[in-house]
């Protein structure tokens, strides 16, 4: 491991603006840091306010993709491995297991353990007896249960060690400042029109590069551009129930649907999720249709849930990638991340990257910053795997104070 | 939000860099059945305001950022129901740490109140009788406490002194104790037993009243005063 410094990227260094502060924009911002370019990045409300915040707080291993989108797997589990060395402390160490409680979740036994095989992502195969005396509040039908290397992380404070990092290497991270419009021109994007929400204050800021990392919202900031992005918004519900009922994440073994998982947070249990699309991610209601089908698949897995105290249920929109075709339900869209270049579009310095999850953050960053940094003519290889980020309180210290 | 609820009144509190003083501004919000302070406050900022201010993360209650005072009392907006608060809704920034704009503190004076090294897992006490598999040592969770600042906002000496480290920073620490978890012990005795340490907490426990994640901020700051009386950690780092 190397330690935790790097030299500030010198004053003459391309200078690159993100639009957006979740996990996508940090860890991009991180990465290029590391990479000697300066580095601005803009978030209109709080960091992580988006989607990053909001999800269940899973580090995946990848099992949940393991039959129907490997390439979804392998990424999560490679990610997995990476992020629990580079990243101590943002996980709680409590695996998952995989639960068949139908016939027809038995049915999918074979699919799922030969899916976790060929993704290379490490199993344990447990009888129904095992898996009630790891956790005592598992539904006593279960028929049988795979423990696989999941995770609970916070889904605020991992991405957080990402800005805190990048800040601390000299990037500049402006929260509460929101990207109006983009300056483009003669074809290319110059920086962007800016609202700074502390202020009042109105202006702009120039960059030789512009990335896109605003997930959901990621087609409306191409727009400001005349650019396209494939993103298809698709919120879903989540369910906080007061008690802790397992130590592992609880997954149904199925074919991914709604309220088939419960993470546990600290004395909660989250449950998750519903999957719909819509057009503006900003325009999330939480149906309480969905909320009751949380509770009853969600006592499918432990029966406790039923009378379990509501905490909260609220919706986030998940960045999907797919066609205006391919709207439907949402869950069948692609959950890989893309990395797109507007120069094929004709928009010159602008790049979008969107998609993902928050288990692979740090390969989303590495991909698009291998593109931004061979458009800028920088020839620095990623040195994100390696790097042990600072902890979460680092972002709310002076850099002085954290490195000397 | 729900389209067959009512319309309530919110006074919200403006600041903004460059302010001579602040004020409050009236919004009517439309709201449902199960519509949050928080939902209000976003609804504000979509449709009426976007100047406002606000922190949000997670919307439920485990990340700790948007906490403020609603009527007066600390709170998460993210849990509390609208449909639970009388007549017109007064919302506030926390107090005790400074304010960078509207509702939102400057959460860089609230981390600076900490020991240098904070604990972000624990043992988890999980369900009753669960085994603990092969290859786990033993179950780990997340702390409780969501660094939210309710109880440095609720705590009567920090209204007085800027000097006193406050409720959350006392109770991180006793968490240290014990469970120390690689951190030397003697060092956060030092540093709580400082006089703007844990004697000087009058033990009015509005921290543990406001804390929205059972941490019990007073009865930890009692705890670390007995493990101090008694001249070291050797009972409180069992």
């Amino acid at each position: 491991m190397m330690t935790q410094s790097a030299p500030r990227p010198p004053r003459d260094a391309p200078h690159v603006l993100i639009i957006g502060g979740g996990g996508t924009g940090g860890a991009l911002a991180h990465d290029l840091t590391l990479r000697g370019v300066r580095v601005t990045l803009l978030e209109r409300g709080e960091f992580t306010s988006g989607t990053t915040g909001r999800h269940h707080g899973l580090l995946h291993s990848g099992a949940r993709y393991a039959v129907a989108d490997k390439e979804s797997a392998v990424e999560c589990i490679e990610e997995n491995q990476l992020l629990r060395r580079i990243c101590p402390g943002s996980f709680e160490e409590n695996d998952g297991l995989f639960v068949a409680i139908t016939d027809e979740d038995m049915a999918t036994y074979d699919d799922f353990v030969r899916g976790c095989t060929e993704c290379e992502i490490p199993f344990t195969e447990l009888t129904p007896a095992e898996a009630v005396r790891l956790e005592p509040m598992l539904n006593p039908e279960v028929k049988a249960a795979v423990r696989v290397p999941d995770g609970t992380m916070d889904a605020m404070r991992m991405p957080l060690r990402f800005l805190a990092t990048a800040k601390h290497h000299g990037a500049t991270l402006m929260n509460y400042v929101e990207t109006v419009d983009l300056l483009v021109e003669g074809g290319d994007v110059k920086g962007a029109v800016v609202h700074d929400r502390v202020s009042g204050a109105d202006g702009e800021v120039r960059a030789d590069l512009v990335v896109n990392a605003t997930g959901p919202w990621s087609e409306q900031v191409a727009e400001m551009a005349g650019a396209h992005v494939p993103i298809q918004p698709s919120p879903g519900v989540l369910v906080a129930v007061r008690g802790r009922m397992s130590n592992m994440v609880l997954n149904r073994m199925h074919r991914s649907g709604d309220g088939d998982i419960i993470v546990p947070q600290r004395a909660l249990s989250v449950i998750g999720t519903s999957s719909w699309t819509v057009e503006d991610p900003d325009d999330l209601d939480v149906p309480e249709e969905h909320v009751r089908r949380m509770y009853e698949e969600g006592a499918k897995l432990i029966p406790a849930i039923a009378n379990a105290p509501l905490r909260a249920a609220w919706s986030a929109a998940r960045p999907l990638i797919g066609s205006d075709e391919a709207a439907g339900s949402g869950r069948e869209l692609s959950r890989t991340f893309k990395t797109i270049d507007h120069a094929n579009a004709g928009i010159g310095n602008f790049v979008t990257i969107t998609g993902g999850k928050a288990t692979t953050l740090r390969g989303m960053a590495e991909t698009c910053a291998d593109v931004v940094c061979g458009k800028l003519g920088v020839n620095e290889p990623c040195r994100t795997r390696e790097f042990v980020t600072l902890p979460h309180t680092a972002f709310y210290a002076e850099p002085e104070r954290r490195l000397a | 939000m729900s389209e067959a609820g009512s319309t309530r009144r919110f006074r919200v509190f403006r600041f903004k860099r460059g302010d001579m003083d602040w004020h409050f501004d009236t919004f009517e919000v439309p709201v449902g059945p199960s519509s949050t302070v928080l939902d209000a406050l976003r609804w504000i900022q979509r449709k009426l305001d976007r100047s406002l201010m606000i922190r949000h993360s997670c919307l439920h209650a485990s990340c700790g950022t948007c906490g403020m005072q609603i009527d007066g009392r600390e709170a998460l907006a993210c849990v509390t129901a609208v449909a639970d608060l009388g007549g017109t809704v007064t919302v506030e920034p926390l107090a005790n740490i400074p304010v960078l704009s509207d509702l939102v503190v400057d959460m860089e004076e609230f981390y600076a109140r900490f020991p240098d090294e904070i604990g972000s897992t624990r043992a988890s006490e999980g369900p009753a009788g669960a085994e603990v598999p092969e290859g786990i040592d033993a179950y780990e969770r997340f702390e409780d406490c969501i660094e939210c600042g309710l109880c440095l906002s609720a705590c009567p000496v920090s209204a007085t002194s800027d000097e006193y480290v406050g409720p959350a920073a006392l109770a991180a620490a006793q968490r240290l104790l014990e469970e120390p978890r690689g951190v030397d012990p003697a060092g956060v005795l030092d540093w709580a037993a400082a006089p703007n340490g844990a004697w000087r907490c009058h033990a009015a426990f509005e921290c543990t009243e406001a804390c929205p994640s059972d941490v019990n901020p007073a009865a930890r700051i009692m705890q670390l005063r007995s493990v101090l009386v008694r001249g070291g950690a050797k009972d409180g780092a069992a």
